[in-house]
């Protein structure tokens, strides 16, 4: 999905943001008001924020927590497979699957979380609540990436050209995106590929089309214009002007070289993994240390129901090593502190292995219980919440649902759980559920924050 | 009237002699009020002082009126035929036309289906086999000009099961079930009224008529039966009931409310019913409600120009709630073809409709209009929830059925979520990230540099000026200005450009203007 890309000071269309508009006395009082409406006030404890940004790795589908982060040798053939080992980590007394020797050595950096649940085994259901935190029902929230957008973006002094939510490379999909907070805060779908010779990013560049025919049309654009000659100083087509202008600065500017991962070098690019995951998360760093505040890198393929294993020995290398490269090069240049990365699928896979035709040696979906990974942004590293029962089958220790995890983000990054969200209908909701919708929790993960 | 009008005959042609009209989008004539909304209108502009803008040229009449009436773009042959009729009647004879072409229901099917929330999933949940349905009957009742209070009255009370009898889905289409709401929904589409201005009583003595609507499921994957469920409280056999307008009215034994209700808003006396249409279709052609916003009636919101509104109701009861006519007054007046360049900077001038507003075209038209000048296709399908929902190539994004059918291109450029019925929610507003889409996006690049069609217009000419002619023709319904062939030859003969790369950027340029993204 592209996004509205919104102006600095909100829809009027004027180049002033709001920072240069409170420095310069324009907003006044109304802007101190509005400030504290939108939670840029200190957040409770008035520390600031450990969290600035979040890479969300999005396991679209659902990966199996006993191939990855919950291995169970234990349980034997029918529930392992094939992959039947679990390898020790960087951590005394974790353990990890075999297939991620590479994440076996940066566990000092990340906590798995093994007692997550929903109980629901439906894709769309299960995406809408593992990132919004609430049960589907008759208005459709926002998922974590627009409310970032909302608490961290524009409206809250971020200034850069490239928009704060973005998605490598494809959108997620309705139940992900921006709900009932609307287009402006839906994610910015860059399209292309960085595992390209160039990425082509939908709109930013454009193959084929040098910068100097991109000036020549402009300028062909400008002298063609002849109905907003006609109109000088009409306000809706100084607006658009505008718009064009923020496009250009994009497309021929400098901003635009985020994208351009020929700025890396060849070694760190072989090590993230010449592949489109492996680059989409280098490049993923490469925008959070420009300052986007969200970046979902939608890793679809995990759906396995059938050639599970196969698809397991194929992907899961490329993930080990694209991930693993991620957390250590955001923590070798001091970023991880401040960035949250937040790897899981909707739900896990069924423990036992379907043996059975059609399935043929395949794993089902899940939601009884499923492993999610965080690090970073001032999630400690090195641990482990909850557990799963012997077989991988229920959660034994400790219940964490969506809705937990997603307030310990929100708390790490400054946005008040209870701040109210803009509804269109003016209905009084909160960033995060109350207890009285209904909404079941196992409480924040104070374990490990 | 006779003598006010000879005053504003002298002097809007005073004031015409003063503004020679605006190339090309102005024509040389004297704006006589031929109509009784010329007459209601310019008087109002003369009252205040304000000077109208000059009246629109034919090719700017021309793509108005197909986007206004029908949300296409006329083809190059269209525009040509229209531009050549020397007919000093040609713009009502092609009112006429396009009010009976077949794209009209696609186009105001559109429009109803965003007031009537029709879509699939949340919040609103009607679930893909009740949209097909529900909106086969809405666009059905456009195309055959189903009278308007029948139309609602259909609506409002219909029983059975949302497969079978599809306007009951109006119920269904509602973020919940409660009395209330259904209220405020029924308020907000049919009477342009917002219950939560209104007062807790007089909310609470509306919702009594939709207190004893019933839903039940059937064997049926998704079936719904909506009835009148007799034994719901709380209105009792007997209770009396108040309407918005103070009535009282005493149920009889077994009388469904919502027929009471029914009976009661299409009376050609209720003060909310003609009101609320008029003012609404107005707002659909120009850009601005006679009342603003054009869903938010109430005392305290004043018409701009209360003989006006007052006229269209009166020409909407007598026609028997044929909105076609009014259609065909708005679009036969002056008024609507006013120019979109204002002549004054008075700051009633808008609100007064002193000249024609500049307006983004809406999202769906927009991608019809970029796919029937380049003479491609766009593909939507929707995999949520089941059953899978395939369109063909060939449909017109004006006419999906599915609000909630995901497609990027359509969330860029404000296409409304159908949550609220709300006009508001459709966003017209201009956005970078929409233009970065439209000046630098490989699906519009593709479109482009891909047209066999495109191709085909640059054979077609004998010489240059006539291939950039019907270019023209075909992206902006109108031949170039000399200056704007003489800005093409020296890009042409700017150097290392191709032939081919020539025609490409003219094309984008085009596409690219004010001129083709505004309704202007």
């Amino acid at each position: 999905m592209i996004p509205e890309i919104v102006f600095p000071s909100g829809t009027s269309g004027t180049p002033i943001s709001r920072r240069t508009a409170i420095k310069s006395g324009l907003l006044g009082a109304a802007g101190v008001l509005l400030a504290g409406r939108l939670g840029l006030a200190a957040p409770t404890g008035a520390r600031p924020p450990k969290a600035k940004a979040v890479i969300q790795i999005w396991m679209w589908g659902g990966p199996a927590h006993l191939d990855t982060f919950d291995p169970k040798p234990a349980a034997g053939y029918d529930y392992c497979g094939p992959l039947a080992k679990a390898i020790p980590t960087n951590v005394e007394g974790i353990m990890v699957g075999e297939m991620l020797p590479l994440l076996a050595k940066q566990a000092d950096k990340y906590s798995i979380l093994r007692g997550m649940t929903h109980g629901v085994n439906a894709h769309e259901t299960a995406s809408y609540l593992v990132q919004t935190g609430r049960q589907p029902g008759r208005h459709v929230f926002p998922c974590v990436g627009a409310v970032v957008s909302r608490f961290k973006g524009y409206a809250a002094g971020y200034e850069g050209l490239i928009p704060p939510y973005i998605v490598l490379t494809q959108p997620q999909g309705r139940f992900s995106e921006a709900g009932f907070l609307g287009a402006r805060y839906k994610p910015f779908a860059t399209g292309g590929d960085p595992n390209q010779k160039r990425f082509a990013v939908e709109g930013v560049v454009a193959e084929g089309i040098s910068d100097q025919r991109q000036k020549s049309r402009r300028g062909l654009l400008a002298d063609l214009n002849t109905l907003k000659h006609a109109m000088k100083g009409n306000r809706q087509l100084d607006a658009l002007d505008q718009c064009e202008k923020q496009a250009y600065d994009l497309i021929l500017g400098d901003a635009g070289k985020v994208f351009d991962l020929s700025e890396e070098k060849d070694e760190l690019r072989d090590r993230y993994g010449r592949n489109t995951f492996g680059q989409s998360c280098l490049a993923a760093r490469r925008l959070v240390e420009q300052g986007v505040r969200y970046v979902t890198i939608n890793y679809k393929g995990w759906d396995t129901h059938k050639q599970h294993f196969q698809t397991m020995r194929r992907k899961l290398p490329e993930m080990d090593k694209g991930m693993a490269t991620l957390l250590a090069d955001l923590a070798d240049r001091g970023l991880l502190e401040s960035t949250i990365v937040w790897w899981g699928g909707e739900f896990g896979r069924t423990p036992k292995v379907q043996w059975e035709p059609p399935w043929n040696g395949g794993r089902g979906h899940y939601g009884r219980v499923f492993s999610t990974v965080v690090a970073g942004g001032g999630f400690k590293g090195g641990q482990v919440v909850g557990a799963s029962d012997e077989k991988g089958e229920n959660v034994a220790q400790r219940l964490i649902y969506p809705c937990d995890l997603i307030a310990s983000m929100y708390e790490l990054l400054g946005i008040d759980p209870n701040a109210p969200l803009p509804h269109p209908q003016g209905l009084a909701v909160r960033v995060t559920p109350s207890a009285d919708e209904g909404v079941s929790s196992g409480g924040r993960l104070k374990e490990i924050m | 009237m006779k003598t006010l009008l000879v005053l504003l005959l002298v002097a809007l042609g005073t004031s015409g002699g003063q503004n020679p009209p605006v190339v090309p989008f102005e024509k040389h004539a004297e704006l006589t009020s031929d109509t009784p909304i010329d007459e209601l209108v310019f008087g109002r502009l003369k009252q205040l002082k304000i000077q109208p803008a000059g009246l629109c040229s034919d090719a700017v009449f021309v793509r108005r009126v197909y986007l206004d009436a029908i949300g296409t773009l006329p083809t190059a042959e269209e525009a040509r035929r229209f531009l050549a009729d020397r007919d000093p009647h040609k713009r009502s004879k092609l009112v006429d036309q396009l009010l009976a072409r077949d794209e009209f229901a696609d186009y105001w099917a559109m429009r109803w289906s965003d007031s009537l929330r029709v879509k699939a999933e949340f919040p609103i949940n009607l679930w893909p086999n009740a949209v097909q349905a529900y909106y086969r009957w809405i666009h059905t009742s456009v195309k055959k000009n189903v009278p308007y209070d029948r139309f609602v009255r259909e609506m409002l009370t219909a029983s059975g099961s949302n497969f079978r009898v599809p306007a009951v889905n109006f119920y269904r289409a509602v973020q919940n079930r409660e009395p209330k709401t259904i209220a405020a929904a029924v308020a907000l589409a049919f009477m342009g009224a917002r219950t939560e201005k209104w007062s807790e009583e007089r909310r609470a003595e509306m919702s009594v008529f939709f207190s004893q609507v019933g839903y039940k499921s059937t064997d049926e994957w998704k079936e719904e039966i909506i009835f009148f469920d007799a034994l719901a409280k709380p209105a009792k056999n007997g209770a009396e009931t108040v309407l918005p307008d103070g009535t009282r009215r005493r149920l009889l034994p077994g009388e469904d409310p919502r027929a009471v209700f029914a009976d009661w808003l299409t009376r050609s006396e209720n003060p909310w019913f003609a009101r609320n249409i008029t003012n609404r279709v107005w707002y659909w052609l120009l850009g601005r409600g006679i009342v603003h916003e054009p869903d938010d009636l109430r005392p305290d919101n004043r018409p701009s120009n209360p003989e006006l509104l007052a006229y269209l109701e009166e020409e909407l009861v007598a026609s028997k709630y044929d909105l076609k006519h009014i259609y065909r007054l708005i679009l036969n007046s002056k008024t609507y073809q006013l120019s979109c360049i204002p002549r004054t900077n008075h700051p009633d001038a808008e609100a007064n409709f002193a000249y024609y507003p500049l307006r983004r075209l809406d999202a769906e038209v927009l991608i019809d209009a970029l796919c029937q000048i380049t003479d491609t296709t766009e593909e939507y399908s929707s995999l949520i929830p089941e059953p899978f929902t395939f369109i063909p190539r060939e449909q017109h994004s004006v006419a999906l059925a599915d609000g909630s059918i995901t497609s990027s291109f359509l969330e860029t450029f404000g296409r409304p979520p159908r949550d609220t019925g709300l006009m508001s929610e459709r966003d017209n507003r201009p956005s970078a990230a929409g233009q970065l889409h439209l000046l630098n996006s490989s699906h519009i690049r593709h479109k482009i540099e891909q047209s066999e069609k495109l191709r085909q217009v640059m054979r077609s000419g004998r010489n240059p000026a006539e291939k950039v002619r019907n270019l023209y023709l075909t992206i902006l319904s109108r031949p170039p200005t000399k200056e704007e062939l003489l800005v093409v030859r020296d890009y042409a003969n700017s150097g290392q450009i191709k032939r081919w790369e020539v025609m490409v950027d003219l094309a984008w340029a085009l596409v690219n203007s004010a001129e083709f993204l505004y309704r202007h």
